[in-house]
């Protein structure tokens, strides 16, 4: 292998700091956390302890944040499934070039370049005139779906300009319908990629702020909780439950990452055998 | 037996069309339409006028606001792009093995999915006054006294729209520098390019469709943002967004209205010249 150029270790030092820049205000928070009970926002650490966990465990020291948690892990899910099983149909309609694809692309391009506000303030006043009531889980539900929805459009594009047509080919050949076609060779191959666009549905929704502003009614999510919080409570407890959702996404990060490779894996073992009986 | 194409088309898209069409026309149309509206200091009454057009276009604050909106979004995109550039670079051309090369790539999106506002409020123990970055700086004795601007400043606004829109541009340009064909540099090698001019000639013009997509991400991000610049500015900057954000919670929806109109025709002239550079759905 040939020697690393000098314009190699400057690249990987400027990698470095970029790393450090991405991470270090998060793990500034992570060790701030651990401020004992008598410490403020900043260094110096007065102190080790679990003081700020344990306050954020009494309902009457901050808003109502394991509900609100509670809220943003449902909204997240329906949102997940959602975007999963609307961009799967979305991304099979727009291989056939159907028409009036071209206005639904451009539309959900529109619904990626938006501003967060204007969904939040034009589905307020929807809303608000038909006196509907606001609700995460209708208002909500909906305006998180406009931002969701062109993510996992824009994923199926990149899966099915990758797809090779010939196995749809084989299996219509063989007397397999649309529908089975879809099921048993579509479907199979595409999944791994299914995994991301869940991932992206579930932690878009769960982080999502501007969209659920004016949206989401009485009952606050998460991310509207910590925000509220920031307004009002000086002490390193906001830390201790930025710190908690931070590795909670970590967490489901490190799900979707292990179902990637399990499924890949099973693949492995399951799947191809071409070129074995050489 | 067979349907037509486009009948199982369209019946596939339905789906999107609908949410598109509730959550996403609707309140556009909605939108459009209050911004003819009145409003009293406790409610909004339907009408046909154009004062708050004329309010919008003849205040020069509202100028100064736009302007600024646009100096966020210029600044931020020059940083984002010459950072997600070189980490793209870095990646896609000096890291050698495939396993190395998305493990690092994981590495650098990790924190897209994780919450805007936390990473948001991870800057204050940095940037605040007896914070890190002014305690360290006293302790080398750079600085006598804390730096002011350090946070609630312009400064703190770009820095965090980079720290959290930088993996906008590295995801999009990483895709497609890993799609230029290997043989392309090698052939520039060969022909006697230097490693600089490989990067200008070769590599530059053929990862423009991602720095496109990048920037529309960027761009768009930026300008239609209220609430990074709310939060780090401690309200003392504002941007288009926040006008509409204080509009709102004043009640005053049909001047929110009227200014989100002009933004959104803003930023659908910047994104459509943009798009024109690049076709979206073939550089996926």
């Amino acid at each position: 292998m040939e020697k690393r150029s000098l314009s190699f270790y400057v690249l990987a030092a400027f990698f470095g700091l970029f790393v450090l820049f991405l991470y270090g205000p998060t793990l500034t928070i992570g060790i701030l956390s651990f401020q004992g009970p008598t410490g403020g926002l900043t260094f110096p650490m007065r102190g080790v302890s679990l003081h700020w966990f344990r306050e954020l465990f009494e309902q009457q020291a901050v808003g109502d944040i394991w509900g609100a948690f509670r809220r943003s892990f449902a909204l997240g899910l329906m949102v997940m499934v959602t975007t999963v099983v609307v961009s799967v149909m979305s991304g099979l309609a727009f291989r056939k070039r159907f028409k009036g694809s071209g206005v639904l692309f451009y539309m959900a391009i529109t619904s990626l370049v938006i501003p967060s506000i204007l969904i939040s303030l034009g589905v307020g006043l929807i809303f608000n005139q038909l006196g509907l009531k606001i609700h995460w889980a209708t208002s909500g539900f909906g305006s998180q779906l406009t931002w969701t929805l062109p993510f996992g459009l824009l994923i199926m594009f990149a899966v099915f300009n990758r797809f090779d047509k010939s196995y749809e080919e084989a299996a219509r050949d063989q007397g397999a319908t649309q529908w089975q076609t879809i099921r048993h060779v579509v479907l199979p191959i595409i999944a791994p990629s299914l995994i991301g666009v869940a991932l992206f549905g579930f932690t878009l929704s769960y982080d999502e702020f501007a969209r659920t502003l004016l949206t989401s009614g009485s009952y606050n999510t998460l991310p509207l909780e910590v925000f509220g919080m920031t307004t009002n409570v000086t002490t390193p407890v906001i830390y201790a439950l930025g710190t908690l959702t931070t590795l909670f996404s970590f967490g489901i990060i490190g799900v979707f990452l292990i179902s990637v490779r399990i499924m890949a894996k099973r693949r492995a073992k399951m799947g191809n055998d071409a070129g074995k009986a050489v | 037996m067979a349907m037509s194409r486009h009948v199982t088309g369209w019946l596939q898209a339905v789906p999107l069309t609908v949410v598109l069409g509730c959550f996403l026309i609707a309140p556009i149309i909605m939108i459009v339409v209050v911004s003819f509206w009145g409003a009293t200091e406790f409610s909004i009454y339907p009408a046909f006028q154009f004062d708050n057009y004329s309010y919008l276009f003849g205040s020069a604050v509202v100028w100064k606001v736009f302007f600024a909106t646009f100096k966020y979004a210029f600044i931020t995109w020059a940083f984002t792009l010459a950072i997600g550039f070189t980490v793209a670079y870095f990646l896609a051309f000096h890291v050698r093995t495939q396993s190395m090369q998305i493990a690092l790539f994981l590495l650098c999106t990790i924190p897209f999915w994780t919450s805007n506002i936390i990473r948001m409020i991870s800057w204050i123990p940095f940037l605040g006054r007896n914070g890190i970055a002014n305690s360290t700086l006293i302790s080398w004795g750079v600085i006598d006294e804390p730096l002011e601007w350090l946070l609630y400043s312009d400064f703190s606004v770009i820095l965090a729209f980079v720290h959290l829109y930088t993996l906008f541009m590295v995801v999009p340009i990483f895709n497609t520098m890993m799609r230029i064909d290997r043989s392309l540099i090698e052939a520039a090698v060969d022909n006697g390019a230097t490693a600089m001019q490989t990067l200008r000639h070769v590599i530059l013009p053929l990862t423009k469709p991602g720095i496109m997509i990048g920037t529309i991400f960027v761009v768009t991000l930026v300008m239609g943002d209220f609430i990074t610049v709310r939060f780090m500015s401690g309200s003392q900057k504002a941007n288009v967004g926040r006008l509409i954000s204080n509009d709102i919670s004043l009640l005053q929806y049909p001047s929110a209205a009227a200014t989100s109109v002009v933004l959104l025709i803003t930023v659908l002239i910047v994104i459509g010249i943009l798009l024109r550079f690049v076709n979206i759905r073939k550089e996926l």
